[in-house]
């Protein structure tokens, strides 16, 4: 029953060893349950077009081609993939940017500053948490489309440098955790109110800020909504709304080059996830950011 | 600084130190304002006067070119009356809703238990069942997805293996939506993670004492763990219904409201009637019903949290 523990417990199996492989069986299959479409999706993406209807279960391809990818990233209307993605990292980098240093500013003054009112508007942050953003997108496209901002970057990007109500909850909570006689000491020291948010809290609340970021980033880059309704001008489409153009523009002819760039553009995301995984977690566990 | 002050004012009540104390104040004021300014801005701008402004438009005609011609209750009667789209577009959403959330929930909490029963490999697990979760919203995924469901793709592929003819997903009505929402079950992810959390609160010792009472595994399931995790169980109820109410990207990419507007749930029609259609009196009037539904159900589940979420008065004394 239970031979060679060592090796076993060196691959982290507990004692009880049956009872330990039933469960990490189990997991593993359900494991690959979940992953299966998205192997099967990165598998397809590398597989000649006949081979993705014919072989449709396989994982692996047969006959290995780059051609999905190479069909793929000419994109259409004469655009490549280059200018989507481009567009995207402007949209994603300079809205996270703005959104994460916005809502650290107004952070600190709801979590440190005394000021009339300030439980009145910190109530009326958190409901905003609950509203459907679909009451706000008709008045907003309107306001947006008198500006002369439609088909430009501007609806999707001025908005964000107003902090966004979950991030700014996430950081207050997380600021409450600092102690405040770092604070007093930099007072004493003659530090402004801005200076004490420079160089004690924004140090100590990286990493609210890098969970913020990284949400921001993701939301960012999958955002769909915002793009479809301010910008109609392909040039200017990022990688989400390029897609779904360029899928409705393949038809159902050329899914391997769909795949191939849709695996592309899911590579940003799976990076920032495999570097900040832990970050990630714990920002959820402890905050519950929806996703 | 703040002692001197406090020294002061206790020991002579002087002019000179209200007036201190009076600017101080002030000036405290003025930097809590100067601070919150990026958001206060943001919120009269982006979303208060915009929300005042949708319940104006809800009472008028407008499409945008024209300016909006005041037709009071028309366009709520209209919805209600005379727009069986609409009805169906609340039933489909309500469907998905009142099935994809609780499914999601269940299938998050049965992980995060099984997860949580294991010692070894824990975050490798967890970070393979949150990955769907991350890029879930992605068009990427929902368009692997509509694949997925093509009469021949692969889920029909695999149940022709094991002998059975599997549905045309997307074409049917009665399947469509069931597409839509094992994606939302698929992507049990961040509500697993908060459970996972959740769980690791529970002291062992409880588990220990029932097994001494002689408790079985769903005894203590029922005592202990479910009691315990209600505060976390109510939190990711209220944030699901929410999110549930508002789907939009997989529905528009997989299905586009399709089949015979069985997926056209009211984010879908809503869009569809605003920006389609350029009925824009008519969506900011389904935007607001939208705001008021969502509002109930949450304030039903507050209300609800007073009979079945439960509170340790000790342990949220510690914290």
């Amino acid at each position: 029953m239970y031979a060679a523990p060592s090796i076993f417990e060196r691959f982290g199996l507990g004692r009880p060893t049956r009872r330990s492989l039933i469960y990490h069986g189990t997991v593993l299959l359900i494991c690959l349950f979940m992953s299966y479409p998205l192997l099967w999706l990165i598998g397809s993406s590398f597989k000649p077009r006949e081979e993705i209807f014919t072989h449709s279960a396989s994982l692996l391809p047969h006959n290995f081609t780059l051609a999905n990818y190479v069909q793929g990233w000419a994109g259409f209307g004469g655009i490549t993939f280059a200018t989507f993605f481009k567009n995207s990292f402007i949209l994603s980098g300079i809205g996270t940017l703005a959104t994460v240093a916005s809502s650290a500013v107004v952070a600190y003054g709801f979590a440190r500053l005394r000021f009339r009112g300030r439980s009145f508007w910190f109530t009326c942050m958190l409901m905003t948490l609950m509203l459907p953003t679909q009451v706000q997108i008709i008045p907003q496209y309107i306001l947006f489309s008198r500006l002369d901002w439609i088909n430009t970057f501007l609806p999707l990007l001025v908005p964000r440098f107003f902090g966004e109500a979950f991030f700014i909850f996430l950081m207050v909570q997380f600021i409450r955790g600092i102690p405040r006689e770092l604070d007093e000491a930099a007072e004493i020291d003659g530090a402004s109110k801005f200076g004490i948010f420079v160089r004690v809290i924004v140090p100590l609340l990286t990493p609210a800020l890098v969970t913020s970021a990284i949400f921001s980033f993701y939301w960012t880059w999958d955002d769909f909504f915002g793009p479809l309704l301010y910008l109609s001008d392909p040039k200017l489409y990022p990688v989400s709304l390029a897609l779904k153009s360029f899928a409705d523009a393949m038809g159902e002819t050329n899914w391997g080059a769909i795949f191939a760039m849709s695996v592309l553009s899911l590579i940003p995301v799976f990076v920032l996830f495999i570097v900040f995984q832990r970050y990630l977690v714990e920002g959820i566990s402890t905050s519950g950011l929806k996703g | 600084m703040r002692s001197l002050i406090h020294r002061g004012a206790v020991a002579e009540v002087s002019a000179g130190a209200a007036a201190v104390r009076r600017a101080r104040r002030r000036s405290s004021n003025l930097a809590g304002y100067l601070f919150i300014s990026p958001w206060l801005i943001g919120f009269f701008g982006f979303t208060l006067i915009p929300i005042v402004a949708s319940l104006y438009l809800s009472f008028t005609n407008y499409d945008i070119f024209t300016p909006p011609r005041w037709i009071g209750l028309d366009n709520y009667r209209t919805m209600f009356f005379e727009d069986p789209r609409y009805w169906k577009s609340v039933g489909a959403t309500f469907y998905y809703v009142f099935t994809a959330v609780p499914l999601r929930l269940v299938f998050a909490l049965a992980i995060a238990m099984l997860l949580n029963a294991g010692f070894s490999f824990l975050g490798l697990y967890r970070a393979i069942f949150y990955i769907p979760s991350i890029i879930g919203g992605s068009v990427a995924v929902a368009l692997m997805w509509r694949r997925l469901f093509g009469v021949d793709g692969l889920i029909n592929t695999v149940l022709g293996l094991g002998g059975l003819q599997g549905p045309n997903w997307l074409g049917d009505p009665r399947t469509a939506i069931w597409t839509l929402i094992l994606l939302a079950v698929w992507q049990f992810g961040s509500p697993m993670l908060i459970f996972l959390a959740g769980l690791k609160q529970i002291p062992q010792e409880l588990y220990e004492a029932a097994a001494i009472d002689g408790a079985g595994p769903w005894k203590k399931f029922l005592r202990i763990t479910l009691p315990l995790l209600s505060p976390v169980i109510f939190f990711n109820l209220v944030m699901q219904i929410i999110a549930g109410f508002m789907v939009f990207t997989q529905a528009f990419v997989i299905t586009r409201g399709g089949p015979l507007d069985s997926t056209r749930f009211y984010s879908l029609y809503l869009y569809d009637q605003g920006f389609q259609f350029l009925h824009m009196g008519y969506a900011a009037a389904m935007a607001w019903v939208l705001l008021i539904i969502i509002a109930f159900f949450t304030a039903l589940v507050f209300k609800s949290s007073s009979f079945w979420v439960y509170y340790e008065a000790d342990a949220r004394e510690e914290k």
